[in-house]
């Protein structure tokens, strides 16, 4: 410590010079001063996007080890090797180098498990990270745009999981391949020329895996990077939101320095990433590509799932009663397949890529945002979220319907006719209970306020009566329950004016009031200084007799007062 | 309740005023409260050997890997296989974990936890700065020369469109070979062709069915083919099941003619749903279930759907004997097999 306060050591003039050198050449200075002590709040949800990022970077890592000896070649082969159950067996370049990779290069297993995991951890990260951005409400102004661009990254995270899954050629991704061929198909008019687009010619033909890897490592990771970079420059530059709380407000961002906590806590986090990531490949087989054998168009076997972030699709398959195809003529209109491959996917994608422009129009709200929300205190986006939460874990389990059924011994034409009445009343079950959850923890919230901590203590006067003393909550406590904003639906100027006109313009507002309404009827508002000073006086004093308890002490939510009809009973004029 | 008695406690939002504010004050950041570690000197001590601990476990872990790949190769069983895995991968992840968790720990605990205040700035540019870039395209827009010459930036427009089509016309030309799909509507099998088992390519003998029994079926010519053998199996693949006579209640074949031999019926295994092979069977009901979306099919009754996502029954291989008595087809199936496509039922 003593040195560094005398002369500078030959480590430090070293370094000196070497910024020197870069500084008049790049004037990285500027950027050092602009980042280096730039604050990031901090929390644990804000490590889910990380955990997506570092994912990310397993999958470069070992993808490029997995390049090396993969052959992206349908060319047939017969496997000679280590694996006795396929010796001999006639196979694709594809699925032999890939048994090569798992039996002959040392590690190569591994890499291939980290590979796959990776992945699998990849999606999820992603989906996690975005639904915590959509329930603290991250996504609004001036965010949309990244909402946008995390959007199509979640897209295209799917594809490049797709792709890669495809690349074995064993029996169980080609037969999802043979689906995916089923359902270009049905596409009317140019289905059949998209499959052959795909697969350049008949299914399977002898391109395709050779595309796929095209797709794979190209294409779609390059894409991947190039957002990432947007993403993350732009996450940058709006400054990162920050929950609420005491002194933190739309105006300031209160955090640590990049330097050294957070960049620390970056660097760190990665490897913490990685690391598990190596110990689940370490110890958990994925993907045995071995026990499925190479692709050939006639087995398939029964409970063959493929990887969670597709499940939706196969159960939205499954559960789509085939009665549904039509001709059209002598034209073939396979809505059995068109609805719930394309449309349902497409309604439910639409609507949470889209979420962000509908909500800024239902609330007519234009400025910026940087505190983010309570789930409870927006309890319709809240419940809509739930709900397609719940549409989305439906469509997984239909998608498991054969392994429930074989596990809970029933039938599997009931499980799959219990799924097709639940994907319309769940999500809608769903949102109700939701809002009414987030409503009673608003109440609860304004109760705490209003009449601060039970303590159990039971006070008798000397008029003889008795009261429980109540600890009023200290001014951070009380904060955190007050500080939103109260969101009231539109107000909108009358049909006519004064003159009897109609107006222009009026259908369209009076669609925005509906949606409004829809939005933000239902509602409690937070306690306001008056409302506590009239409570206190209501109360007289005796809730603030004897405290003895340090404050701080947690504030009990979570049990939520009996829901009454409507929450339009507490609204304040 | 009301009970009025005196209180030296005041209200700290009334603030003694007449009128209440309107909204409650953020009471402003928290007071800073020192770790442990911050004022324990014992504690401080602790973290650092355990920060210490946990990097000497990378440098093990890493020095295990290593080790491993040279000592424990994956060899040729599989045990020696899953030995080589499980050592390597704890190996990196105790490498990796060992940083990433002494790095974290050390944060956590030993580096400073004081939280800073930054102001934010609105995001979007001043007036001043929107008019200055405002008059800066007029400019460039005036400099180019272009507001005044509508024909050249027509034009241009159109050669931009047009321009990607010389490097889509060959792309998407060739990349879908000959663009025949009316190759959909056949499969190889023709009259006489003999039913073979699937994999071996051995023909089969009506005399070797017996009831119940189940067969997958290629065309014995499959092994013929010395190109697209994959594509035509995939189109070809046929489900074969001997029924007794008396259960078979309706196959496909038009009036006055027979596509069944003595109970036995041989139908295209490719769902007509999405394409997956259908291929669970089962005996007591002669139901055919499809394992991936569970489209099942009556097999006595003319492989018609009686359950889940496909519209349209299997499409059925009219079969008969030949002389030797081997199981032959009468000729191709009467429509496309596999899932639907929209010219499927054009001629």
């Amino acid at each position: 410590m003593s040195d560094l306060k005398t002369a500078p050591s030959r480590g430090a003039k070293a370094a000196g010079a070497t910024a020197d050198y870069l500084d008049q050449r790049t004037g990285v200075g500027n950027a050092v001063k602009f980042f280096a002590r730039k604050v990031f709040p901090d929390h644990w949800s804000f490590f889910l996007g990380e955990i997506a990022l570092y994912s990310f970077v397993t999958l470069l890592i070992s993808g490029v080890f997995l390049t090396l000896f993969f052959v992206p070649s349908m060319a047939e082969t017969h496997y000679e090797g280590p694996w006795p159950s396929m010796n001999g067996v006639e196979m694709s370049e594809a699925f032999s180098s890939t048994l090569r990779l798992s039996f002959e290069v040392r590690g190569g297993l591994l890499m291939r498990q980290i590979h796959h995991w990776a992945a699998l951890i990849f999606m999820a990260s992603i989906v996690v990270h975005m639904f915590r951005v959509f329930f603290t409400g991250a996504f609004r102004k001036p965010r949309e745009i990244n909402w946008v661009v995390g959007f199509v990254l979640l897209i295209l995270g799917l594809a490049a999981g797709f792709s890669g899954y495809s690349l074995p050629d064993d029996v169980l991704s080609g037969n999802g391949l043979r689906i995916t061929d089923g359902v270009v198909k049905a596409i009317p008019i140019i289905g059949s020329y998209l499959s052959y687009f795909i697969f350049g010619g008949e299914f399977p033909g002898t391109d395709l895996i050779p595309r796929l890897f095209t797709v794979h490592i190209l294409l779609v990771p390059g894409l991947i990077l190039a957002l990432i970079g947007l993403h993350l420059f732009l996450m940058v530059m709006h400054k990162h939101t920050q929950y609420p709380g005491s002194g933190r407000s739309n105006t300031n961002v209160v955090g640590y320095p990049a330097l050294p906590a957070y960049a620390g806590k970056l660097l760190f986090n990665f490897f913490v990433v990685f690391g598990v990531i190596a110990l689940m490949a370490g110890t958990m087989s994925i993907n045995p590509v071995w026990n499925y054998g190479p692709y050939d168009p006639s087995p398939v076997s029964a409970g063959a799932q493929p990887d969670w972030y597709m499940l939706f699709l196969e159960g939205s398959l499954r559960l789509m009663p085939g009665g549904t195809e039509i001709m059209l003529g002598s034209y073939t209109l396979s809505l059995n397949v068109i609805i719930p491959a394309m449309i349902v996917p497409g309604i439910l994608f639409t609507l949470l890529g889209a979420y962000p422009f509908i909500e800024a129009f239902a609330t007519g709200d234009k400025s910026e945002h940087h505190v983010l929300d309570r789930p409870r205190n927006r309890p319709f986006r809240t419940a809509f979220g739930v709900s397609l939460l719940v549409a989305f874990g439906i469509l997984v389990l239909a998608g498991s319907n054969d392994l429930i059924a074989t596990h809970f011994h029933m039938s599997i034409n009931d499980i799959t006719w219990a799924f097709r009445v639940l994907i319309f009343v769940g999500p809608w079950l769903a949102f109700l209970i939701t809002k009414r959850i987030c409503l009673g923890l608003q109440r609860k919230d304004r109760e705490l306020v209003l009449h601060g901590h039970e303590t159990g203590r039971i006070v008798r006067y000397a008029s003889g009566e008795y009261i429980e003393v109540h600890k009023p909550l200290d001014a951070h406590e009380r904060w955190l329950r007050v500080q939103h904003e109260a969101i009231r639906p539109l107000e909108i100027e009358p049909a006519e004016d004064s003159r009897g006109v109609r107006r222009k313009g009026y259908k369209a507002d009076r669609l925005r009031q509906r949606l409004s309404q829809l939005f933000y009827e239902d509602r409690v508002e937070p306690v306001t200084p008056a409302e506590l000073a009239a409570a206190h006086a209501a109360h007289g004093h005796h809730d603030d007799h004897a405290v003895e308890t340090p404050h701080g002490v947690p504030a009990q939510v979570g049990a939520g007062a009996p829901a009454s009809e409507t929450a339009a009973d507490e609204r304040n004029h | 309740m009301s009970t009025p008695h005196d209180s030296h406690q005041e209200l700290s939002v009334s603030g003694g005023q007449a009128q209440p504010p309107a909204r409650f004050e953020n009471p402003g950041l928290h007071e800073h409260k020192p770790r442990q570690a911050d004022v324990d000197p014992r504690v401080t001590k602790r973290v650092e050997r355990q920060v210490l601990l946990l990097l000497t476990l990378s440098i093990l872990g890493t020095i295990a890997v290593v080790w491993a790949y040279f000592a424990l190769p994956p060899g040729d069983t599989v045990g020696s296989m899953r030995l080589s895995n499980l050592v390597l991968g704890v190996g990196l992840a105790v490498c990796l974990l060992g940083i990433g968790i002494g790095g974290n720990y050390y944060i956590k605990l030993l580096m400073s936890n004081r939280e800073y205040v930054e102001e934010r700035h609105e995001i979007r540019s001043s007036d001043e700065t929107r008019e200055i870039a405002v008059q800066m395209l007029k400019d460039g827009g005036e400099d180019s020369g272009l507001t005044r010459r509508g024909a050249i930036i027509g034009a241009g427009v159109t050669a931009l469109a047009l321009f990607p089509l010389s490097l889509l016309v060959p792309l998407i030309g060739n990349v879908g070979e000959d663009w025949n799909v009316r190759k959909f509507k056949h499969t190889i099998w023709k009259k006489g062709t003999r039913l073979a088992t699937d994999p071996t390519g051995r023909p089969i003998k009506a005399s070797d069915v017996t009831i119940g029994d189940v067969w997958h079926v290629i065309p014995e010519s499959l092994e013929d083919l010395h190109e697209g053998k994959l594509d035509e199996k995939a189109k070809a693949v046929v489900l074969l099941v001997r029924l007794d006579p008396r259960d078979l209640k309706s196959d496909q074949s038009p009036e006055g003619e027979t596509w069944s031999h003595d109970g036995i019926v041989a139908y295209s295994k490719i769902c007509t749903h999405v394409g997956c092979p259908v291929a669970l069977y089962e005996q007591q009901t002669h139901h055919l279930l499809c394992p991936c979306h569970q489209s099942t099919f009556d097999v006595a009754d003319s492989c018609k759907v009686v359950f889940g996502p496909a519209k349209r029954p299997l499409p059925q291989l009219p079969i008969t004997v030949d002389d030797e008595g081997y199981l032959v087809a009468q000729g191709d199936f009467a429509e496309p097999i596999g899932p639907s496509f929209w010219e499927r039922a054009t001629k």
